[in-house]
């Protein structure tokens, strides 16, 4: 067991673009469900929108990097204006159906063969941010290593960035929720009916809420998107709403710093133990019989699975939050 | 080409309609017994083909290694076999690995050194005097062998009178898929709408239920070498016992502790993520056939497409279910105090319904229907770990159309469901036929949010 790439992996999580993605992902979903009370189940789709939406203006459009990311952004107005405008006047469960099925249904999309020329289907698209790159005051293609970190000049470049659009969110979300429009947020996830007696428009904040926090995600695909030069479908499954939900319930919802935390903790553990698992798969701690080098890279969702069942279950207000402030039936 | 060959389909009718005639003195005998029975005339039913034998008798030729396979025909000709055909096979460096020609019948049969990508060259010189390819330019294909694989190839001859046929001829054989995927959708989208109305859970594992009940069938019949007739009914079972499991071991307890409807549904939500990785890491993510009616000749020319037996099969079964699903629903007492504790629980329990009881019996019956249905939809679309999740999807457009929380509603949604996508392909590709859900629950969501056979009160 080489203890060493473990440890190495672990402590580059704390910074990589990857924890950059869910992190922002779990911050839209903080203002979703932490603030307002929604339940938003397709995160991933929100955060392929502003991807594709970047990728394929860039490629196809012909337009600059810098009109394609607001071309991302945009993109995930729109969807949440399709998705919000008629779901949010009713139940909060139809909104889960609708998220759900429409991230899905985003990801089928781009991946079908009918889109290949525009989406290219399995694959993706590729080397669009070349843009990005040129102001690159770190040298690209060199590694810099400080103590357990070590990073190519991309990546410093790109986690420089993608941090001070962390920190940009976190500041937005905590003015706005100090604010009186914020204020409002909270009240209606508290009680909807009193709210609107008081002469608010509620389904109006709720869709404001929605696309509030699917730009966030948005931007979360977007920063991975040109830190991989790449966009692939898969990036987008379901499974990377449950890693955002992960990070928010660790984190704690309701709390400004706690998707930034739960998200860096979340996928500390997460990109530890699948390292973990495929050494020890590797070095027959575990025999072949058991466990090919194929299956070593499932375990971790299983355990991400049922991290978030037990976590929901015994701690559901996770590391930062508080337990009364999350005991309303959304 | 694959061959058809001159004997006919016979179809399941006899059978099914004496069952469906049958139950009408159930609702006189207390539920257990009543359920029993409604098992026993499943199981018959099911087993019914197996007695007659020959009507899905055909088998997977034992694949031995990789290899091209298939039959050239003449479409001019009355689909007349095409002899002396000479295929060259090479592989991806260009290097010759074999030549195969066509012999008396058209059919050829080609073994390849393993899997990977080969390019076939067809040799337009020796094709036979008057027969042309219906392509020109389509003398060379290239294609995958996965391991085990034997690929049938396509080189279709003579006019593409097809085609040319248009739209017309494609609709009713999409019909008849339509019809396919709208039951089973429906057959496994009652328990999502009745769990949903009993316990207001969004049960985002409901699609795993149905991976689970194709993965145990398709356990039971490769590896165990079980009848899939059989393996569908121990799957039936078994993910019935499954919804039992989960409801006593988890749910039941979660509701007691008063979780929030947000805890519920995450909860539900790592529950299916953890299933179908569970199910991947066992299973694999290929998607593999059942040993039993994985390719059957025999098909009924429809339209432009020839339709296997199993398809009518699978249609047969499935109205046969979803009738008797409908009469335990409508005529046993059991079956209405489901459907009333789906209505209002806090009535249902007030008029004494044993509503703990009900909500047991809501997740096996659509935990087991989901994986009979899981099953079903295998039979043509063979087995995968995600098949579930994609389901999931239609189910829940399928459900919202008809009326989130009813039971029929949802099936009647599904039913539409699936029949408005396979239709929708005459105009859009394929691969993005699954947007059109989207567009349905969107559409419904915005004009008519209570569904088809939803009360209006209960849309928030």
């Amino acid at each position: 067991m080489d203890w060493n790439l473990i440890l190495t992996s672990v402590f580059s999580a704390i910074f990589i673009k990857e924890t950059i993605f869910y992190v922002l992902g779990a911050q839209g979903l903080n203002i979703h469900y932490g603030y307002t009370g929604l339940m938003n189940f397709g995160q991933a789709g929100f955060m392929a929108v502003g991807a594709y939406g970047m990728a394929i203006s860039v490629e196809s459009g012909g337009l600059s990097l810098w009109l394609g990311i607001v071309v991302g952004i945009l993109w995930a107005v729109v969807l949440a204006l399709l998705l919000g405008l008629p779901a949010l006047r009713l139940r909060g469960d139809y909104l889960a159906i609708v998220t759900i099925a429409a991230a899905e249904i985003v990801r089928l999309v781009v991946r079908s063969e009918s889109m290949e020329n525009v989406s290219g289907g399995n694959s993706g698209i590729n080397d669009f941010a070349d843009a990005f790159y040129d102001l690159n005051p770190w040298v690209n293609g060199r590694r810099y290593e400080f103590g357990p970190f070590s990073y190519s000049g991309q990546d410093l470049w790109v986690q420089a960035v993608g941090w001070g659009v962390v920190l940009a969110m976190v500041l937005l979300t905590f003015l706005l929720m100090r604010s009186p429009w914020g204020r409002v947020l909270k009240a209606i996830r508290e009680n909807e009916d009193a709210v609107r007696s008081l002469g608010k428009n509620v389904y109006a904040y709720k869709i404001q809420s929605l696309v509030l926090g699917g730009v966030m995600g948005a931007l979360g695909g977007i920063v991975l998107a040109i830190g991989n030069q790449s966009v692939q479908p898969d990036t987008f499954a379901t499974r990377t709403t449950f890693i955002c939900y992960g990070a928010l319930i660790l984190g704690g919802a309701a709390r400004v710093w706690g998707p930034v935390l739960g998200g860096i903790l979340f996928y500390m553990v997460f990109r530890g133990l699948d390292v973990m698992i495929r050494q020890m798969e590797r070095n027959d701690v575990i025999p072949e019989s058991i466990m090919s080098s194929t299956q070593s890279g499932v375990v971790r969702f299983v355990f991400l699975g049922a991290a978030l069942m037990l976590l929901m279950v015994f701690r559901p207000q996770g590391i930062l939050g508080d337990r009364r402030e999350l005991a309303f039936d959304g | 080409m694959l061959s058809q060959r001159p004997e006919r389909h016979q179809s399941l009718q006899p059978a099914g309609l004496d069952a469906l005639a049958e139950p009408a003195g159930l609702a006189a005998m207390p539920f257990g017994r009543r359920l029993a029975l409604a098992l026993a005339v499943a199981a018959v039913v099911l087993l019914q083909p197996l007695v007659n034998g020959s009507l899905l008798a055909a088998q997977e030729p034992e694949a031995t290694g990789e290899a091209i396979t298939g039959v050239l025909i003449n479409r001019d000709d009355d689909d007349a076999p095409v002899a002396g055909v000479e295929i060259v096979v090479s592989d991806v460096s260009g290097e010759e690995v074999g030549t195969v020609v066509s012999d008396d019948d058209g059919e050829y049969f080609l073994e390849l050194p393993g899997e990977g990508e080969y390019t076939a060259q067809l040799l337009v010189d020796s094709l036979p005097d008057g027969v042309t390819l219906t392509d020109e330019e389509r003398t060379s294909l290239t294609f995958q062998i996965r391991p085990g694989q034997q690929k049938p190839l396509l080189f279709p001859f003579g006019v593409d009178t097809r085609n040319s046929t248009g739209t017309l001829d494609r609709v009713l054989p999409l019909t008849i898929d339509g019809i396919r995927l709208g039951l089973l959708l429906a057959m496994a989208a009652i328990g999502l709408s009745l769990i949903y109305g009993t316990t207001r859970i969004t049960n985002f594992a409901h699609g795993e239920m149905v991976t689970f009940g194709a993965l145990v069938a398709w356990y039971f019949n490769q590896i165990l070498g079980v009848q899939l007739l059989v393996a569908a009914v121990l799957a039936f079972v078994l993910s019935g016992l499954a919804g039992a499991g989960l409801e006593k071991g988890l749910w039941k307890p979660l509701r007691q502790r008063g979780s929030s409807l947000f805890g519920l549904m995450v909860v539900s939500f790592g529950l299916s993520l953890l299933a179908q990785h569970v199910f991947l890491y066992f299973f694999g993510s290929r998607t593999r056939p059942y040993a039993d009616y994985a390719l059957q000749p025999g098909g009924v020319q429809i339209g432009s497409a020839t339709i296997p037996p199993k398809t009518f099969v699978v249609i047969g079964l499935s109205v046969l279910v979803l009738g008797l699903v409908g009469l335990f629903l409508s005529r046993a007492r059991f079956g209405k105090a489901m459907r009333a504790v789906a209505d209002n629980g806090p009535l249902a329990s007030a008029s004494g319904i044993d509503t703990d009881r009900v909500v047991l019996w809501v997740w096996i019956g659509g935990s087991a229907l989901a994986g009979l249905g899981g099953v079903l939809y295998s039979v043509t679309q063979q087995v995968s770990f995600q098949q579930g999740q994609t389901l999931l999807l239609l189910m829940f457009a399928g459900i919202t159309l008809g009326g989130l929380g009813t039971a029929y509603g949802a099936a009647v949604g599904c039913f539409v469901l699936g029949l408005f996508i396979q239709l929708s392909t005459l105009v859009v590709p394929t691969s993005v036929k699954n947007v059109g859900a989207m567009a349905v629950l969107i559409l419904v969501l915005l004009f008519k949010p209570e569904g088809l056979f939803g009360r209006r009160e209960r849309v928030g």
